[in-house]
């Protein structure tokens, strides 16, 4: 009984720390609507800058004060961060705030090794709480204590902060209605700003208060940023204490857990939030959202097939990339056939993304399925290259059949947070199976038939089935069911009034896109001869979210420039620099803040710019030169679920998109990408 | 359109450049990768290592006359990207050999790429028992005691405790998972009467410590087995120390007496535990001082027990060279085999039979010594007393 009573203390400790790391990024979210993924950077920064503060001033002042200190040298990081960095791309579709912030992750990680050393810090323990304290005969850690304390008044502090005071009811009518607040004549700019201080001060804090706990490394943040999302969907977005509520759950689950099965914390937050979400699509205590998603800027500019000349364009570089074998070494044409496997994994997410509006923060688990059922096939059932390359498709078909029937039918980003949840048990199957997977250790050769071996075989195999796959896609875009799938994602109510079945739609768009990111996985277990777990993890995700975001989210095939120029870039720099996350960051912020539509997004615009400058002056209703100047968010239709597309003012209320925007569109208009 | 078209002529012509390496007769070139920007605390010390090394062994006028020449990658902590280096640095570089690698399953991947392009690879640091036996190969060689090895060097001072009832911590993974089977199997069979009555598997680099030290703490164990390493170690000596874990208990734990998770603990250092490690302050043999000094000369730093591994491994690769008289793969792997080499830790040669060195590790127990963790009543553990014999290799590992 004791000990039950100690271990429970224990878990609110360690829901108190985690409830401080997720409640900031809930409150960012909450009125920003940015999916802030630089909040692990800040909470790592925080916990670094206290230990470089404790050092120096000592005793207990000085140990409270350098926290605290930290914490607001945090916040002032971030205040600068949202001046120079977000604010020029509110007005964009909200991934690319993710990407954006994705960017600065990545910079951080560096530039931490860079100042602090890349080893370990330990900094002191908390002055006065270092000792413990006996608990029905067990010992307690006095600051565990202090932490249990904790948790509650920040949660009280924020409830007064929110509800006492005149910038907390601004803050909550900006939540539910920004556009309205801002006609009420509140500077939303400064709301905004103080609301991004305000979480990534409580970012700092909680990674400052680990300090007499744990030391400051630069894996921190990568290891912290997942749970906090993840607690943040399960208490509902924007819930403070529903962030509470999960940290308190996820904690105590943890806690007993360990004690029936020792090997549960791996994957329990994300078995809870895969069963929350399946219950209760909306969170614990988060509000159900209102109508489904609006339609995206992209519907303004219709998509077209390719014209003849473009086609052509198209055709003539396939012809150059065909004949790659003939001027280019071993080397390159792996380092091609690698970028060609990604481009049909971007393509397939961009299949969901784009066209479904889908978001899906997942996507590896359809690709490292690929890999493991060839690796299965090949391996353990022993069968030869060609049947076991279907087998890869096979399973990741099975486990989009499977995990998609429960995802389509929730939305934004609680369809994207169920995704990855479903990812992360996956590879927690990998990763554990050990009898069958071999775990960590992965299966290994895995190399293809010699009919096909070889680089410059393999590299046209690649090259083959890319293609095709991309071909696919695209026609399957401009089919009547790619139109019902842009349909329901538009407007839900005018699809399913006439008669389109929503889940049934979005759920054979998550099989096939499921299906192609298998094929792209299989062929890249041939082309590493080996697979491992790190396959269906989190970074392959987030590249191929990458890929599709700096292609272009409002574009058909954005996704395969985005692949190229990502994976190349990537390799380039991996094989040039030890500084490769620095400047891949950079790169990316970079791209993010000059051209937030995407590389191809952006030519589009280009594109149109030059050729029709005549035709916007004309047309009164098209805002001059491109209308993606000035999308804002429209109302608390867009806070509930406009969370991939933003709409436009021309897209806005018009359930003919297609219709309406020929209507306000020049006559030739076209978008130039492949 | 026209952006495109120029990208893609871009990397045309990008890939038309790289193509074919410019060979320069007198070099002999080796390809090197390591997760230099995932483990930057324990890669950038082994990089000192083979630094310091490769300049020691060109001053000396490089093998056979020619210079030696390293070309070194970043595999990023993952394994496609460590194949994609590995064929980068065999195809484009043109080295005759491979070396390096960090974690067990990058270990494994490029070992498997050697062996599906026949070339030579020396794994320095990766600990997993599976590259040399169950899935060795002909082409690839490891420096470093494995897994089993240091389970048996610790399993040997551990039997010696009058404790019964074990307890072991581990991070849930493949290294965790076959370091606490080892220890268990090599325990066994010294003392019989052993019963483990917990066993708790944090996932890596997220241990929830406290709860894991009640855990713990609850099925009142006399011992406690500790694999956990890096900042999971730290959280744990923390919540342990504060909750009398440790008191009146002894702790048997791997790799804590390394410099590279040692130091970060400082004066919390665990007293008393028993630990493999690498004691760089309390070596005193002819040969760690030569290398202590021309360390120490040259980076104005101590020693890790990386600097070590790398040091070794590259004097290692010349050795191989310099006998093979070659760079032709067979001739590499037939000089590798029973290569016997000299090392700051003393003799070593690598086995005929599993391609492992039989470099050792030092044991000993951990003091504090002016707010600083050091290894205290050091032993030498020579590999080959730890690994199994010839005929227990073969029931292990593939034979060709």
């Amino acid at each position: 009984m004791e000990f039950f009573v100690v271990q429970f203390l224990t878990g609110l400790a360690s829901a108190s720390s985690l409830f401080l790391a997720a409640s900031g990024l809930s409150i960012i979210f909450g009125v920003t609507r940015i999916l802030n993924f630089a909040h692990g950077a800040f909470y790592m920064l925080g916990a670094y800058l206290a230990v470089t503060l404790t050092g120096q001033w000592s005793g207990p002042l000085g140990f409270w004060g350098a926290i605290l200190v930290a914490a607001l040298a945090v916040a002032v990081f971030g205040v600068i961060t949202e001046i120079l960095l977000l604010r020029r791309i509110y007005h964009v579709p909200e991934l690319f705030q993710l990407l954006g912030t994705f960017g600065l992750t990545l910079i951080l990680q560096d530039v931490v090794v860079l100042i602090w050393g890349p080893e370990d810090l330990i900094g002191p323990r908390a002055p006065g709480l270092e000792g413990a304290v006996e608990i029905l005969g067990q010992s307690v850690p006095t600051y565990d204590l202090f932490l249990i304390v904790c948790g509650p008044v920040v949660l009280a502090a924020l409830w007064l902060l929110f509800h006492r005071t005149r910038w907390g009811v601004l803050v909550r009518a900006a939540t539910q209605d920004r556009d309205m607040v801002a006609a009420l004549g509140v500077n939303q700019k400064w709301l905004f700003t103080s609301v991004f201080a305000l979480g990534v001060f409580l970012a700092g804090l909680g990674g400052a208060l680990q300090l007499p706990r744990d030391s400051a490394n630069h894996m921190m943040d990568l290891s912290i940023i997942v749970e906090v999302f993840v607690v943040v969907v399960i208490g509902g977005l924007g819930s403070v204490p529903g962030a509470f509520l999960a940290a308190v759950i996820v904690s105590e689950l943890n806690a007993f857990g360990i004690l029936v099965l020792p090997k549960i914390s791996i994957v329990i937050v994300f078995l809870v939030m895969a069963a929350v979400l399946v219950v209760r699509p909306w969170g614990l205590l988060g509000r159900q959202e209102g109508a489904p998603r609006q339609a995206p800027g992209a519907t303004i500019h219709p998509w077209r097939p390719l014209r003849p000349p473009q086609q052509i364009a198209v055709a003539g570089m396939l012809v150059l990339a065909a004949c790659l074998p003939f001027f280019a070494g071993n080397y390159a044409l792996n380092v091609a056939t690698e970028i060609l496997i990604f481009v049909l994994f971007a393509q397939s997410l961009q299949l969901m993304m784009t066209v479904g509006g889908l978001v899906s923060f997942g996507h590896a688990a359809y690709f490292g399925l690929g890999a493991y059922g060839v690796a299965l096939a090949a391996r353990s059932l022993d069968l030869p290259m060609m049947p076991a390359v279907f087998a890869g498709p096979l399973l990741a078909l099975l486990g989009a059949f499977v995990f998609g029937w429960f995802t389509v039918r929730l939305v934004g980003v609680y369809f994207a947070m169920l995704t990855l949840a479903f990812a992360q048990i996956v590879w927690s199957i990998a990763f554990q199976w050990v009898e069958v997977t071999g775990g960590d250790n992965g299966i290994l050769g895995v190399w293809p038939a010699s009919a096909v071996g070889g680089a410059t075989r393999f590299y046209w195999l690649t090259f083959v089935v890319a293609v095709a796959g991309v071909i696919c896609l695209r026609i399957l875009t401009f089919s009547p069911f790619g139109y019902a799938l842009r349909a329901v994602r538009d407007s839900q109510l005018r699809a399913e009034a006439i008669g389109i079945d929503r889940l049934r739609v979005q759920w054979t768009a998550f099989m096939i896109a499921g299906t192609f990111a298998g094929t792209a996985g299989a062929l890249f277990a041939y082309l590493k001869g080996s697979v491992f777990p790190d396959y269906l993890a989190i970074p392959y995700s987030v590249d191929a979210l990458v890929m599709v975001l700096l292609g272009g989210i409002e574009t058909v095939s954005g996704a395969v420039v985005g692949a190229v120029v990502y994976k190349a870039l990537a390799i380039w720099l991996v094989s040039q620099t030890e500084f490769s996350k620095l400047i891949l960051g950079a790169v990316i912020v970079g791209l993010v803040v000059l051209a937030p539509e995407g590389i191809v997004g952006y030519l589009s615009k280009l594109a149109r710019r030059i050729k029709w400058p005549l035709a916007s002056k004309r047309d009164p209703e098209r805002p001059a030169g491109s209308s993606e100047k000035i999308m804002r968010p429209d109302k608390e239709k867009e806070s509930a679920v406009g969370f991939a597309l933003k709409p436009s003012p021309a897209g806005a209320g018009s359930g003919g998109v297609e219709a309406g925007s020929q209507e306000n569109s020049p006559p030739r208009m076209t978008k130039a990408e492949p | 359109m026209r952006v495109m078209l120029g990208i893609a002529a871009a990397l045309v012509a990008g890939f038309a450049v790289s193509n074919g390496p410019a060979w320069a007769a007198d070099e002999i070139k080796i390809g090197e990768i390591n997760s230099y920007s995932r483990l930057p605390a324990f890669t950038h010390p082994y990089r000192k290592g083979w630094q310091l090394a490769l300049e020691e062994i060109n001053a000396k006028g490089g093998v056979d006359g020619k210079k030696l020449v390293v070309i070194s990658k970043d595999d990023a902590g993952k394994p496609a990207e460590a194949v994609t280096a590995a064929n980068e640095l065999v195809e484009s570089d043109g080295v005759v050999m491979l070396m390096g690698t960090f974690f067990s399953h990058i270990g494994l991947a490029v070992s498997d790429y050697a062996k599906q392009k026949k070339i030579f690879f020396l794994a320095a640091e990766p600990l997993t028992d599976a590259l040399v036996w169950a899935e060795g190969h002909r082409y690839t060689f490891r420096l470093r005691p494995s897994n089993t090895m240091q389970a048996s060097m610790l399993a040997e001072e551990a039997a010696k405790l009058p404790a019964k009832r074990w307890a072991a911590v581990a991070p849930n993974y493949e290294y965790g998972q076959s370091a606490v089977a080892a220890f268990k199997q090599a325990i066994a069979k010294k003392r019989p009467d052993i019963e483990w009555v917990s066993e708790q598997w944090p996932p890596l680099g997220k241990i929830d410590a406290g709860a894991i030290v009640q855990a713990l703490a609850a099925a009142k164990p006399e011992a406690i087995l500790n694999v956990t390493f890096g900042p999971d170690l730290v959280k744990f000596v923390r919540e342990g120390t504060t909750r009398g874990l440790f008191k009146d208990r002894s702790v048997v734990s791997f790799l804590t007496g390394e410099p590279e998770y040692l130091d970060p603990l400082k004066g919390e250092a665990p007293v008393g535990w028993i630990v493999t490690g690498y004691p760089w302050y309390a070596i005193e043999t002819a040969d760690h001082d030569a290398f202590l000094k021309a360390y120490q000369a040259k980076f104005n730093d101590y020693p890790r027990l990386g600097s070590v591994v790398g040091y070794v491994t590259m004097h290692a690769a010349a050795a191989i060279l310099e006998k093979a008289k070659s760079t032709d793969t067979d001739k590499l792997i037939a000089a590798a085999r029973g290569l016997k080499l000299d090392t700051p830790f003393g003799p070593i040669v690598f086995r005929e039979v599993d391609h492992q060195s039989t470099l050792g590790a030092y044991v000993g127990k951990v003091a504090v010594k002016d707010g600083k963790g050091i290894m205290v009543d050091i032993k030498y553990r020579d590999g080959a007393d730890y690994l199994p014999s010839d005929e227990e290799v073969k029931k292990l590992r593939p034979q060709e």
